[in-house]
């Protein structure tokens, strides 16, 4: 039986009033931010199930928006959110739609800056837990509690065991490790949940694989 | 070292020859596989920002809620001019709870305990019983760590969620965990703080999750208030001797068990309850109409 946190209980600190349909948002907005790498200047964000219908009065869109500018789930700026969003210039649209036979408080996020886009669909499973399910089409598992490891990358053989030994060599032990591609011999997205922090180092390192086209890290959020 | 139920809590506080607190605090140092001066600090910014939304709170006049109107401003203004009963310790329990519970509800900054939902019921009771004895910080934050030991236990034998075990579990819990930390802030045992934990958990057994308008305004808000006094009147009775009678264990598997007996319509959907109440719905349609995408 996995162990319960004291501050799973006393906690999280957080702003209100809902940890599934506030915190979390928030939480999945700064999982996107941290997916596209750079600020986000443009998001078109679709709102599922219970997202859609009660959104307004748990402030969802709002901490979508927060988490998108970069913060986290206990920031105090997060009420004022869409204000500065515009002082950010990030523009932003909301629209209601059905994502299929996923998580009722589920919201798929197109975000787009530094010339890069990113397609996101994740869900607020409860208690401020995150799981984003979704990244440019691939099927992925993803809550946040690791450092995590992301590389856009050629379908060829020896891609994954080469940025696999980079991290063995950086001592970085791999948690999970999830692996998908469209069709064979396109571009594949790997995520590796480490137990370790990733160094720079690290990702220059894969950075430089033959076939690797884009590498990031995602610190916890 | 594993923390699963208050038998097993009470047995570890024996072996090791040490409080509840320094238990709790132990374990989480031991699972997160940090110190106990560092579980000791998070706990003391716990207590801060608890402080912070209890005195935000009272500030908030409603202006981000859509039901509810500044209800820990409204009601330290009955306070002030002397139309409600009760002392200062009645007073502040529910003026703290309500505080808080708004500050959630307006988009505030707090600490949700168990949940967010709930979070104003351990600042209600707690901290107006630390004024009322003049408890220092350090005996406050060895408060929040047995309250915290309770909820630990709940979580691990129960669910802490109002979707899966209505408001019991969670404006419930919190009522218990609440307990918990008055009985020892009272300077009671390890024993009598389950058995107040027992008591107040029973006192919820039943109790619906029916929002208004899938909000967490109306009837949380008060409810916290409530739940918050539950836990200061569980305390007085087990100091006073009388018997919490089904061990902590036993009471939160009986809300389990609830908890699954209960419709859907009744846990959080805001489908049955006070949510279905003409009031209710129409509150709900207003607000609909107001807000569609």
């Amino acid at each position: 039986m996995a162990q319960i946190g004291l501050f799973d209980v006393v906690g999280p600190i957080m702003v209100g009033p809902s940890s599934s349909h506030t915190a979390g948002a928030v939480r999945l907005g700064l999982a996107t931010r941290r997916i596209l790498g750079v600020d986000v200047t443009k998001a078109q964000i679709t709102l599922h199930g219970s997202f859609a219908a009660t959104y307004w009065g748990h402030r969802t869109d709002v901490a979508l928006i927060a988490g998108l500018l970069g913060m986290a789930m206990d920031d105090e700026r997060i009420p004022r959110g869409m204000e500065l969003a515009r002082e950010a210039g990030l523009e932003f649209s909301f629209e209601s739609g059905d994502l299929g036979d996923v998580h009722p408080n589920s919201v798929r996020i197109l975000a787009e800056g530094g010339g890069d886009k990113v397609v996101i669909a994740g869900a607020s499973v409860g208690g401020g837990r995150i799981n984003i399910f979704e990244v440019n089409g691939f099927d992925v598992s993803l809550d946040g509690t690791y450092s995590t490891l992301l590389t856009k990358h050629r379908d060829e053989p020896g891609v994954i065991a080469e940025i696999t030994k980079v991290l063995a060599v950086h001592g970085i032990n791999i948690a999970y490790l999830d692996v998908s591609r469209k069709t064979r011999g396109s571009e594949a997205l790997l995520l590796a949940q480490t137990d370790d922090r990733i160094p720079d180092l690290a990702l220059q390192h894969v950075q430089r694989i033959p076939g690797v086209i884009v590498v990031r890290k995602l610190p916890r959020f | 070292m594993e923390i699963n139920s208050a038998s097993q809590l009470l047995e570890l506080c024996a072996e090791r020859n040490q409080d509840i607190a320094r238990v709790v605090a132990e374990y989480e140092a031991f699972r997160g596989n940090t110190s106990y001066e560092e579980v000791r600090e998070q706990m003391r910014e716990t207590l801060r920002v608890m402080r912070a939304s209890v005195e935000n709170g009272m500030q908030d006049k409603g202006e981000r809620t859509h039901i509810i109107t500044g209800y820990g401003h409204q009601f330290q203004q009955g306070c002030n001019e002397g139309k409600v009963l009760g002392g200062s310790l009645l007073q502040n329990v529910v003026l703290y709870a309500l505080a808080v519970g708004q500050h959630n509800a307006g988009v505030g900054r707090i600490v949700a305990c168990p949940t967010a939902g709930a979070c104003g019921v351990v600042p209600g009771a707690v901290l107006a019983v630390a004024d009322e004895l003049q408890s220092s910080d350090e005996e406050l934050v060895d408060a929040l760590f047995v309250m915290g030991g309770v909820g630990i236990v709940s979580a691990a034998q129960g669910p802490i969620s109002g979707a899966e075990g209505g408001c019991q579990s969670e404006c419930g819990v919190a009522s218990s965990m609440a307990a918990g930390a008055v009985v020892y802030l009272m300077g009671g045992s390890g024993e009598q703080i389950f058995e107040a934990a027992s008591l107040a958990l029973q006192s919820h057994l039943g109790l619906v999750c029916d929002p208004l308008a899938s909000l967490v305004e109306v009837p949380c808000v008060t409810r916290n208030a409530t739940s918050a006094t539950t836990a200061i009147v569980a305390a007085n009775m087990v100091m006073a001797g009388i018997p919490g009678v089904i061990p902590y264990d036993e009471t939160v598997v009986a809300m389990k068990q609830i908890g699954k007996s209960m419709p859907e319509s009744l846990r959080e959907t805001s489908k049955g309850g006070l949510a279905a109440s003409p009031t209710g719905r129409r509150l709900y349609k207003e607000l609909l109409d107001k807000h569609s995408l």
